[in-house]
């Protein structure tokens, strides 16, 4: 039963906002697919079973860059058992998430990036019988250099991994100035210069992807698949496989967790299809973790230099970031993830002048992409690490120093994202106060310490994926005699809760029970388009169609009801599953007889609602990344025990407080709250995407060192410091409700904040993650012997730099545009061009 | 997913039976226990048997004996049934808490003893799927030439990683294998070879039936364990130390054994022998510590910096000679284990 109070004398009035009760948003509620969940009964793509179906598995590359000079499959096709064998030319269509980086290839034609490239499928009566089948098939290999990471790839320019880019290895580059950061610095009383570094890690969702493809009765096309973007993932398909959209139906399974590694189009999806096309029978492929591993598409490994000026009250007066990153073999999401390590600095504290520089190069490893934080995890590390640095050097407090500095509401930064509610000082001071930092701070005993760090995440990205003016989500409801709601929307489910974000809103709306509605959701074929379960987009975007679809059914409804009550219509309430007159409650209808009355009077009721971005202020070249509807605040302090002998790092509690505008369901935003925690503490701690190249003399081989979750370190429940979590709501009038983000932002502060926690215990900067004994024992013995007490890189290679893109900032006449960029063309450019710069 | 290769099963009801099964049939016939090492390794192409024999209906292997003159253990009783009987304990404390910490409570359930002990050698190149390896050419201890952590070594160097052998050879353990030819008894210490691959002397055709303890009267024993993470990880360091005390707190006798720091447990000879006839202090302790951190060469091919694992051997014999001494060490178990252990 839904735990949410009813009380008959007391009828909920409007449920949009003016300070009137909800019976809905905010109460804590069993979310709607629980019972699913926790039965085992969620039918996960793997769960999937069809009649007559054959399996799936790829041949994968074990080298790490060749050519391939040819395939002969013919011992495979003639295994019993095996039914097709697919190789790179039944699939050559290039495909990419990103219009500007359709790079990849289903299978690979004739050329592998990186060790685990499929080159090859084949598809069996049995999944064992494919898996034997895969030795029987002969490529013939001409191997190439090996690139295993940005220096090496910026100082090989041949072979080139891709055959377009900047030049050589170098994927993209990006400069944006926004205002004179040199004079800035002369106008210093400090510069502080710091290079960090950001290991690579894997999502790790506990289910590995999986799909199943089948063709339908009359030719079409169905394929269901462990996907956070059947969109995409339709378009990508309709491409590829060069057919009509309208006979392509994809249906996102409810995903065992996304994270962002289930945001590309991926290269098994289109092979099953294509396989289940020509076979005219359903083809499954699942995934082993060593494949989800080459999947990827998880945070960059990166590189980066801050150069920041402070004034002695500790106010910036500028900042230099310049970026190196390892994109691995593909394009993917990198462009977008490319400016994204340049976009938020300016989201948190107050930056007047602000210069930014990335480059992204191609290596031979599995194609880095978005996990949550996408892109502004590794930057955030620095610069709040940088700001501990910054403290102690000025004498002051790091919380205090914060709080001075924070940005203000309602803001067009120097970058020109605009804020909405910032409600960052009230998460700084709520976590001093329940940490009771002033009692910790540089008090504790050696070996034990505290650290704080904040951070800003986006609530939703403020373009697509491809350039387009429709909305980003669109929402149908279907109101039935039976007082029966169905939502249609092609949100999907990865365990965050968007399901019951829609449901909630809804139910709030037209006064019903969340548990009396259905869903209908991420599916291509019965449910208007949403772009995907990424950049925190779905609570304010599909919540915020959802709302206006309910309030245009409540209209209908309320006018019905209104003619049969003989009250005006502004005076009836929805509530308890009833429409009210609030004036003389006891005169009422129930829901299902107000939909009859309407249906009745109006024919079959459905409404839509639909949702589109705000247009932001940032109109240069690259502004189109960063932009938000809103942003979330986070700040966190956490507690760490190192031991001075061993390095050994253990994080007893940690205090965060998350600014959520308003918690829709208020147990599943402290769970995604305390899930960034767990995530932020592997990222501090233990994982690392890691790759192991042999010796240079006697192999070629670049492998990932540990592709199995064994092995690839991460923590486990059990291995879970307590977390106490604040949630500070003041209802942002950009979302539903008032609702901001919350499944990626309290990821950010966690990295730093260990790394800040380790210097209050024992004196040592670790400016890299993770942060191990290894590495702790190792800055212990410096400071021993009387050097710099640090463990980190030293040095930034050189790039070759683009002349920055000037933008003044608004306090300095700036317009959003340019001033040194060519005057952008007034028709639209070829799709292949469009992405990220409108 | 990956899946299991077809094999023959068998399942025998005695160790009769069983023992006629293995007779002449070389490495493609494989005694399953619990199963939780061989079926991955099998999934992994490592091992490929043609057919496998569960132990699990020989109802002989699952029994306990212990007495004033001395202990017997089934090789096939689970780490569970260990970890959780009150009676392994004073003396035994180092086994319960070897079999404690290893893996998940899942694992336990199904682990056993015998698996344990034999459980294969680990190393990084080596514990990946049948396509990672072929991307590495293979390595010399299955399919390949190269040892890739050592690659002038002609020597396998995966890692001794059982959990238990190390507790057991502390309480100076035999083993009793049993063959169609008959049986033998062998010292714990002995069973093994200091060699990735042949790192067991147990031959194709044997059952390791049993474990036999002397008594522990006077014996306290502990056992410390260096993982990543408290919940299920492969030791990659432990220390394994047994003492008798006289009733002045003197050491009569003791056993000093480091673990997963080379193919076979290593006895720390000098380090225990440094202890005998002197009191447990900072100054004994600091000495055997160093003593037998003097053995573990560890190598580039488990978790963590193999350097830094070197470095903390004898932190973990330290804390091991501390706890037998009595000290209250719940903070550094706390600290490393984040797991619930027995006690003495």
């Amino acid at each position: 039963m839904p735990n949410q109070k009813y009380t008959p004398d007391r009828p909920a009035k409007d449920s949009q906002a003016n300070g009137e009760e909800l019976r809905v948003i905010g109460v804590p509620r069993r979310r709607v697919d629980a019972r699913a969940k926790v039965t085992g009964q969620t039918r996960f793509a793997d769960d999937i079973f069809l009649p007559r179906m054959a399996h799936c598995k790829l041949l994968r590359s074990p080298h790490p860059h060749a050519r391939i000079r040819s395939i002969d499959a013919s011992r495979a096709l003639a295994h019993p058992g095996v039914y097709l064998v697919l190789t790179g030319k039944d699939l050559p269509i290039e495909y990419g998430i990103l219009p500007v980086s359709q790079d990849e290839q289903a299978l690979c034609v004739d050329h592998v990036r990186h060790v685990g490239d499929p080159v090859a499928a084949v598809i069996a009566r049995e999944e064992l019988t494919a898996f034997e089948a895969l030795d029987l098939i002969d490529v013939d290999y001409e191997i190439l250099t090996t690139i295993s990471d940005p220096e090496e790839a910026l100082a090989t320019p041949e072979p080139r991994i891709h055959d377009y880019g900047e030049e050589g290895n170098i994927h993209k580059r990006v400069a944006l100035e926004f205002g004179d950061v040199e004079k800035s610095f002369a106008e210093a009383d400090e510069i502080f210069e710091d290079i960090f570094f950001y290991q690579g890690s894997t999502h790790l969702p506990i289910e590995q992807h999986a799909a199943v493809a089948t063709k339908d009765p009359d030719g079409k096309l169905t394929i269901w698949s462990s996907t956070q973007t059947p969109h995409y993932l339709h378009r990508a398909l309709a491409k590829v496989l060069n057919m009509p959209p309208a006979h392509i139906r994809v249906s996102a399974t409810p995903n065992g967790g996304g994270f962002g590694g289930k945001s590309d189009p991926f290269n098994h999806e289109i092979v099953v299809a294509k396989a289940a096309l020509l076979l005219d029978r359903p083809v499954k492929i699942c995934l082993t973790r060593e494949e989800v591993f080459y999947c990827h598409r998880g945070r960059h490994p990166v590189l980066m230099k801050f150069k920041t000026g402070v004034k002695k009250d500790g106010s910036i007066t500028g900042m230099h970031l310049q970026t190196l990153i390892d994109g691995g073999g593909y394009g993917s999401y990198g462009v977008a993830s490319t400016f994204y390590t340049g976009a938020l600095q300016t989201t948190t504290y107050h930056i007047p002048r602000y210069r930014f520089a990335g480059c992204r190069t191609f290596t031979n490893k599995p194609p880095c992409g978005p996990k949550r934080g996408h892109g502004t995890v590794q930057p955030r590390f620095g610069q709040e690490v940088q700001l501990d640095k910054i403290a102690e050097k000025l004498k002051l407090d790091p919380a205090e120093l914060r709080l001075r500095i924070v940005e203000a509401p309602n803001t067009v930064t120097a970058n020109y994202l605009r804020l909405s509610t910032v409600n960052l000082s009230e998460c700084i001071r709520r976590v001093v106060k329940i940490s009771d930092w002033k009692e910790k701070f540089r008090k504790l005993p050696e070996g034990r310490g505290v650290g704080i760090a904040c951070s800003a995440y986006l609530t939703g990205a403020g373009l697509a994926i491809y350039w387009n003016k429709m909305p980003h989500s669109g929402v149908q409801l279907k109101l039935d005699r039976g007082g029966g709601v169905a939502i249609f929307c092609g949100a999907t489910e990865i365990g965050q809760g968007s399901d019951d974000v829609l449901a909630s809103i809804v139910a709030e709306v037209l006064g019903i029970d969340t548990f009396d509605i259905r869903l209908f959701t991420g599916d291509t074929d019965l449910g208007p388009v949403d772009l995907g379960s990424y950049s925190s987009r779905v609570t304010i975007m599909a919540g915020s169609a959802a709302l206006q679809a309910a309030e245009r059914a409540r209209e209908l409804l309320a006018e019905a009801v209104a003619i049969r009550l003989e009250v005006p219509k502004e005076q009836l309430r929805f509530a308890d599953k009833h429409v009210f007159d609030s004036v003389v409650p006891e005169r009422r209808v129930p829901f299902h007889e107000a939909v009859c009355l309407a249906e009745a009077r109006f024919g079959t009721i459905g409404t839509v609602g639909s949702y589109t971005p705000p247009k932001s202020p940032a109109l240069y070249k690259g502004g189109g990344v960063g932009p938000s509807p809103t942003y979330s605040y986070t700040a966190a302090v956490v507690e760490v025990a190192v031991n001075p002998v061993t390095g050994w790092i253990t994080v007893p509690k940690i205090w965060i407080a998350h600014d959520i505008g308003r918690a829709l369901n208020p147990p599943l935003v402290r769970g995604q709250v305390e899930g960034s925690v767990y995530m932020g503490l592997g990222e501090a701690l233990m994982e690392e995407q890691e790759f192991r190249r042999l010796p240079k003399k006697l192999s070629h081989a670049l492998v990932h060192k540990f592709p199995s979750m064994l092995e690839y370190k991460s923590p486990t429940s059990l291995d879970m410091p307590e977390v106490v979590t604040e949630l500070v709501e003041e209802p942002d009038p950009r979302g539903p409700f008032g609702a901001k983000e919350v499944g990626q932002g309290p990821l950010l502060p966690i990295m730093p904040a260990v790394a800040n926690a380790v210097y209050d215990a024992v004196g040592v900067r670790i400016d890299e993650v993770p942060i191990t004994p290894e590495k702790i024992m190792k800055a212990l013995a410096e400071k021993r012997a009387g050097r710099d007490p640090r463990c980190g890189p030293s040095h930034f290679p050189h790039v070759d730099w683009p002349e920055a893109l000037r933008v003044p900032p608004p306090w300095e006449g700036g317009d959003g545009n340019a001033v040194n960029d060519v005057p952008r063309p007034s028709k639209p450019r070829p799709e292949k061009e469009k992405v990220l710069s409108s | 997913m990956m899946r299991l290769p077809l094999f023959e099963f068998r399942s025998p009801r005695t160790l009769e039976e069983a023992v006629r099964i293995l007779d002449g049939q070389g490495p493609s016939t494989m005694p399953l226990a619990g199963g939780t090492d061989l079926l991955p390794n099998m999934k992994r192409r490592q091992q490929v048997p043609r057919t496998l024999m569960s132990l699990r209906h020989v109802e002989s292997l699952r029994h306990v004996q212990l007495s004033d003159s001395g202990s017997r253990l089934g090789a096939c009783l689970t780490l569970t049934d260990i970890a959780e009987d009150p009676r392994f304990r004073n003396g035994m404390t180092a086994l319960a808490q070897a079999s404690a910490l290893v893996a998940t409570p899942h694992i336990r359930n199904m682990a056993t003893l015998g698996g344990n002990l034999c459980l294969d050698t680990r190393c990084n190149y080596y514990d990946q799927n049948y396509e990672w390896r072929k991307a590495i050419n293979f390595c010399l201890k299955k399919d390949g030439n190269t040892c890739w952590v050592a690659t002038g070594s002609s020597k396998c160097v995966a890692v001794s990683s059982t959990d238990t052998a190390p507790a057991l050879i502390a309480l100076g353990a035999r083993v009793r294998l049993f063959s169609r030819s008959g049986e033998r008894e062998v010292a714990l210490a002995d069973l093994y070879n200091n060699d990735g691959i042949n790192y067991i002397k147990r031959r194709p055709d044997e059952i390791l039936a049993e474990v036999l303890l002397d008594p522990l009267h006077g014996w306290k024993s502990t056992y410390w364990k260096l993982r990543r993470r408290g919940s299920f990880d492969f030791p990659v360091l432990s220390v394994a130390a047994a003492a008798r005390f006289s009733t002045q707190g003197v050491v009569e006798d003791a056993r000093i054994v480091v673990g997963s720091a080379a193919s076979r447990p290593l006895v720390a000879g000098e380090a225990s022998k440094s202890l005998l006839g002197r009191s447990l202090n900072p100054e004994s302790i600091a000495e055997a510590a160093a003593l037998a951190a003097r053995i573990a060469k560890p190598l580039d091919n488990t978790d963590f910096d193999m350097t830094w694992r070197k470095r903390v051997t004898a932190e973990f014999v330290t804390y091991a000679l501390r706890e037998l001494r009595g000290n209250d060490m719940h903070v550094e178990r706390e600290s490393v284990t984040r797991h619930p252990l027995p006690q003495s």
